[in-house]
């Protein structure tokens, strides 16, 4: 036997697996093939650099004008208050909702049913729900509250669900062996463990409740959406930027607050 | 019972710096919803009939137009899959450069590190319907609007995780890899690559559930997909197409969670 038919029987460090190179190769023909789809020729990029510059050069300067200010004012403190509400109350149906779903505590057939009602929640984007909302109740506030309410229950108690299932379940079995019922239950050794991080998931989805009660304005859910996207409508784009550079501000402002409120909850 | 002596020492949970941190912090979202409830405006007159409203919604939607799916969904329906998957693509070919800039243990340059760190922040902050916004009135309505917005918004996102991933990975393979001489090309594909590729799986995937979503909306505001066939329903007020509309994207929906979780329980 020579080294040359030794080095040949032995496997390569790293084998060539053929099904993700495939899969690799599937991925990138169909890159193309749904890119060929979007009619994206060479006139039309030209075309848009310039729509762009255009649109860029009406952007600015941003518009600071007192009529519009106060505008977008009440806009961004209804979509604030928008916020502060459907945190709020979602929250506060997230609580039962989680534990019904959490398969550690509740029985199945509970679990199971309270599973497939998040799910539903969780399917449709709050704009969609939204418009909904504003043909049970009408245009306004409350449309939006409602929507996110929805939302917030779908995200908030799906992941307090797993928070629940992940505890550790000797303080549970030691609280129930002094014969404790089950409010006792969760009072002395459900909420213990888990309340940090439901804390925790209550102010990230009130970030993004903001982002989104900034958008449900679109289809009439109240906040600063409807003015932003009649200035949309109009060509007012210096408008337009002035809100976004609100609505940047506050968002960054509340991440901001928000991770510090995380910090002394942990 | 007698008194404790003095020199025993009581175990509280917090400090009490903690103990007025926690409970400001409870005043201050009670007084945000005290305020948020007086302030907010709404209008009692449209409640009273909400309930009737509501039954009036169900009653006009059902039963769906079933008739209008093959000329007036199906369509829309397969261009808003290639605005969420060709997005999250271009998403994923735009952020992973970026999250190699924005990882510390692989770019050692505080500045590339915060250039990377603030192009993510951006895509973040704006929602990806004022994208949207934006692109349709740079390319027109269509689907370039939506794949691109859909791109934009999901950079901040794939990065940022990413990013975290990366910086995650062990040293060792790294060093073994640099020591051996390797060049940087194998030391990301061999060193980093399979470290991080679970992760990028995760991401990928995740990404991709959440922008069929969003993608389903994108019409509203012109920029291709379901979205524009909804929007078409509503403003004609043909309710029976909406309600139609509203099934298939909870349809797609479910089916979309159904193949990430089947894709991620094979490959992770």
């Amino acid at each position: 036997m020579t080294a040359a038919t030794l080095a040949r029987k032995r496997p390569p460090a790293f084998p060539a697996s053929w099904t993700s190179r495939l899969a690799w190769s599937g991925l990138a023909l169909y890159a193309v093939y749904a890119s060929s789809l979007m009619e994206l020729t060479w006139p039309r990029f030209l075309k848009g650099l310039e729509n762009g510059a255009k649109f860029l050069d009406r952007m600015f300067p941003p518009n600071f004008e007192a009529d519009k200010l106060e505008l977008i004012r009440d806009g961004m403190l209804e979509s604030l208050q928008i916020a502060v509400l459907a945190t709020f109350f979602g929250v506060l149906l997230s609580l039962p909702m989680g534990l019904a779903a959490a398969r550690n505590l509740a029985p199945p057939w509970l679990s199971w049913g309270a599973r497939g009602l998040i799910a539903v929640l969780r399917s449709f984007h709050p704009v969609i729900v939204s418009i909904l909302f504003v043909k049970a109740v009408g245009f306004g506030a409350l449309a939006g509250i409602l929507a996110l309410i929805v939302s917030t229950v779908g995200f908030v108690s799906k992941l307090f669900a797993e928070v629940v299932e992940e505890m550790n379940p000797k303080q549970v079995e030691a609280v129930r062996a002094t014969g404790a019922g089950f409010l006792n239950v969760l009072a002395m050794a459900v909420f213990p463990q888990v309340m940090a991080r439901f804390v925790g998931l209550a102010v990230y989805q009130f970030d993004s409740n903001l982002r989104n009660s900034t958008m449900v304005g679109i289809v009439g859910g109240g906040g600063i959406g409807a003015p932003l996207f009649t200035a949309y409508q109009r060509f007012d784009y210096d408008v337009v930027l002035t809100i976004l550079l609100v609505i940047i501000a506050l968002i960054l402002l509340c991440e901001l607050v928000s991770g510090r409120i995380r910090r002394v909850f942990q | 019972m007698t008194a404790a002596p003095a020199s025993v020492r009581r175990w509280t949970r917090f400090t009490p710096a903690e103990r007025v941190a926690r409970s400001m912090l409870y005043v201050v979202a009670a007084a945000a919803v005290v305020w948020s409830l007086k302030a907010v405006e709404i209008i009692p007159e449209f409640l009273y009939d909400a309930p009737e409203q509501t039954a009036d919604l169900f009653k006009r939607m059902w039963p769906f137009d079933w008739g209008f799916y093959p000329k007036g969904v199906h369509d829309v329906l397969i261009e808003t899959f290639h605005i969420a998957t060709l997005g999250t693509i271009l998403a994923i070919l735009l952020a992973v450069p970026l999250s190699f800039l924005a990882a510390r243990n692989f770019t050692r340059n505080p500045l590339l590190n915060f250039v990377a760190q603030f192009v993510f922040v951006s895509s973040r902050s704006v929602n990806s319907l004022i994208w949207a916004l934006l692109f349709v009135a740079i390319f027109g309505p269509g689907a370039l609007a939506g794949v691109l917005s859909i791109a934009f918004r999901s950079i901040g996102f794939v990065g940022k995780l990413f990013g975290e991933a990366l910086e995650e990975a062990q040293r060792g393979p790294i060093e073994a890899l640099t020591a051996v001489g390797a060049p940087r090309i194998t030391i990301l594909g061999k060193g980093y690559w399979p470290q991080v590729e679970p992760a990028f799986w995760s991401v990928a995937l995740l990404r991709w559930d959440i922008n069929i979503r969003e993608s389903a909306v994108l019409g509203l505001v012109g920029a291709g997909g379901i979205g524009v066939a909804l929007d078409a329903a509503l403003n004609n007020l043909y309710w029976d197409q909406v309600g139609l509309i509203l099934a298939v994207i909870f349809a797609v929906v479910i089916a979309t969670e159904i193949v990430t979780s089947a894709i991620r329980s094979r490959i992770l």
